[in-house]
């Protein structure tokens, strides 16, 4: 039995719109209250003299000494330097992780012979590299852009063997059925199913290269954004310090957002729950 | 077209699902099996496939002993296997190797499953109907010789699986091929194949075969379906140890 009926239109949706769509703000802006607000907060503690501005100089300060390095060219040089450093680092430890995670994923017996040993090295801290590095490689660039490569690497290797050998049996079974050899099967089948964890990877890799850099650059740089944290430090300069390491977060974020942002372009098809939270 | 003999197959756990198992389907046939779940009713088709190889006995297509997956047999699975980053054009080309041609060959595949209209989207904005009938598609644009279907609407809803079941009918009269199909679904059975094999026993055996001499289209309401749907479940209740008959009163 149907019951319709015309003098009583049911309530419809957009009925009940208009005092729920009460101009909500942008969702970029809502980021940006917490650090304006710790911002104001910390400008207003040094500027009544409950903060010692000797040590922890106010955020003006630090826009101050920003600008002034920025002004000279050098704030550009230095933050050059080290992105120049963290992307020959990224490319090739992620080339490396990416070529050793496929093999290890696809092939049973390469992983055997070689996920034991690598799996041991990961566990060294990066750090107890560094000596070793600079005896080996030198102390200018070679031995910053391996340091880093090196931790770009592990991230990366272990995502993508890890996400290669967890595809769905049942796709490849498709493959199978259509008689795909191993390249192909590795091209059509899993290396598109892995890419959303391997871009997880690619950006967890990113990150640990921008932590290494700044090691790589406490010991020996006279260039970039690690060296003019020393600098700040033997100089007694807090504000450069803190503008260094603003830089360091905004380099950081700008880099992973261009990464997030060309990997969906390729990861769109995917069916994930609330994907914009990771992106 | 397809001939099994003395087939068995044990698996590395020491399962043996299917023993001493007879089976020939002719060209153009299209044969059920039905069973109760677990008696090895898949495997029987995972070893036409070339998916498992028999533990003992052979099998062979169009004459072939199976080796292994060959091109010659198509595959629908339970699921639909779609690759999630592939339209439904690109899924339902798939298995072809590219050659001039093929582009008409996946449009028509794609027009004789009804989905037209979503020729580019993602197997994300499909329904479950839908995303099995790109996955048909996918089987047929091969045109293999042979066509082997593992429950392929059992997660779908009653509608939509009559639905698929008169459709797939359609279907193979585009070129008739062999088609072998496992099913829990008595009614699927009936409908759509000439032969409906009883499976059942650990390890799994043919019981008895139905012999389906009705006209199609076939009418699910039908006085004569109804009395092949008592056949077909009488059948399969002594089959399976009256595992499923009602308590006596």
């Amino acid at each position: 039995m149907t019951r319709l009926s015309l003098d009583r239109p049911a309530l419809r949706p957009d009925a009940l719109a208009p005092s729920r769509k009460r101009r909500r703000a942008p969702r970029w802006a809502l980021g940006l209250v917490f650090p304006v607000a710790v911002g104001l907060f910390w400008e207003i503690g040094a500027m009544s003299g409950l903060i010692s501005t000797r040590l922890i100089p106010a955020p003006t300060e630090i826009a101050r000494t920003l600008a002034a390095l920025a002004s000279d060219g050098d704030l550009f040089g230095h933050s050059l330097t080290t992105t120049l450093r963290v992307l020959s680092g990224f490319v090739l430890g992620a080339t490396v992780g990416t070529v050793l995670g496929a093999a290890t994923g696809v092939s049973e017996r390469f992983c055997a012979i070689f996920d034991p040993t690598l799996q041991a090295l990961r566990n060294i801290p990066s750090i107890a590299w560094t000596p070793l590095f600079i005896l080996w490689f030198g102390i200018f660039e070679t031995s910053k852009v391996l340091m880093i490569a090196l931790g770009v690497f592990f991230p990366v290797y272990l995502t993508f063997s890890g996400a290669i050998a967890s595809v769905d049996r049942r796709l490849v079974e498709v493959g199978r059925i259509y008689g795909l050899g191993t390249t192909t099967l590795i091209r059509r089948i899993l290396l598109p199913a892995s890419l959303p964890t391997y871009l997880i990877g690619l950006r967890n890799g990113l990150g640990l290269g921008w932590m290494f850099v700044v090691a790589a650059e406490f010991l020996g740089a006279s260039k970039g954004l690690g060296y003019l944290l020393v600098d700040g430090q033997q100089t007694g300069r807090p504000a450069v310090i803190i503008s260094s390491i603003v830089m360091f977060a905004l380099l950081g974020r700008v880099t992973d957002r261009l990464l997030a942002w060309t990997g969906a372009r390729f990861t769109g098809w995917e069916d994930g729950f609330a994907r914009k939270a990771v992106a | 077209m397809i001939e099994m003999h003395q087939v068995s197959k044990r698996f590395g756990t020491g399962l043996l699902a299917v023993s001493g198992l007879d089976l020939e389907v002719e060209a153009s046939e299209i044969v059920a099996v039905i069973g109760p779940s677990g008696c090895g009713k898949s495997t029987v088709l995972r070893l036409i496939a070339g998916l498992d190889i028999p533990t003992t006995g052979s099998v062979r297509v169009a004459g072939h002993m199976v080796r292994g997956p060959d091109p010659s047999v198509g595959v629908v699975f339970q699921e639909p296997r779609l690759m999630p980053w592939l339209s439904v054009e690109r899924n339902v080309s798939f298995g072809l190797a590219r050659r001039p041609g093929d582009q008409a060959l996946v449009a028509e595949a794609i027009e004789r499953v009804g989905l037209g209209a979503f020729a580019g989207a993602l197997p994300k904005e499909l329904s479950g109907g839908m995303a099995s009938r790109t996955a048909i598609a996918r089987a047929l644009v091969t045109k293999p010789p042979v066509l082997l279907l593992d429950e392929p609407f059992s997660s779908l809803d009653a509608f939509t699986r009559v639905d698929l079941q008169d459709h797939l009918l359609e279907v193979w009269g585009w070129y008739r091929p062999t088609m072998f199909l496992v099913t829990h679904d008595i009614d699927e059975a009936l409908v759509l194949a000439d032969r409906v094999v009883v499976f059942g026993g650990r390890p799994g055996s043919i019981q008895t075969e139905v012999i389906v001499d009705l006209p199609r289209p076939r009418d699910r309401t039908d006085k004569s379906f109804h009395s092949f749907q008592d056949l077909a479940m009488g059948e399969l209740r002594r089959s399976s140890g009256d595992r499923f008959a009602s308590p006596v009163s």
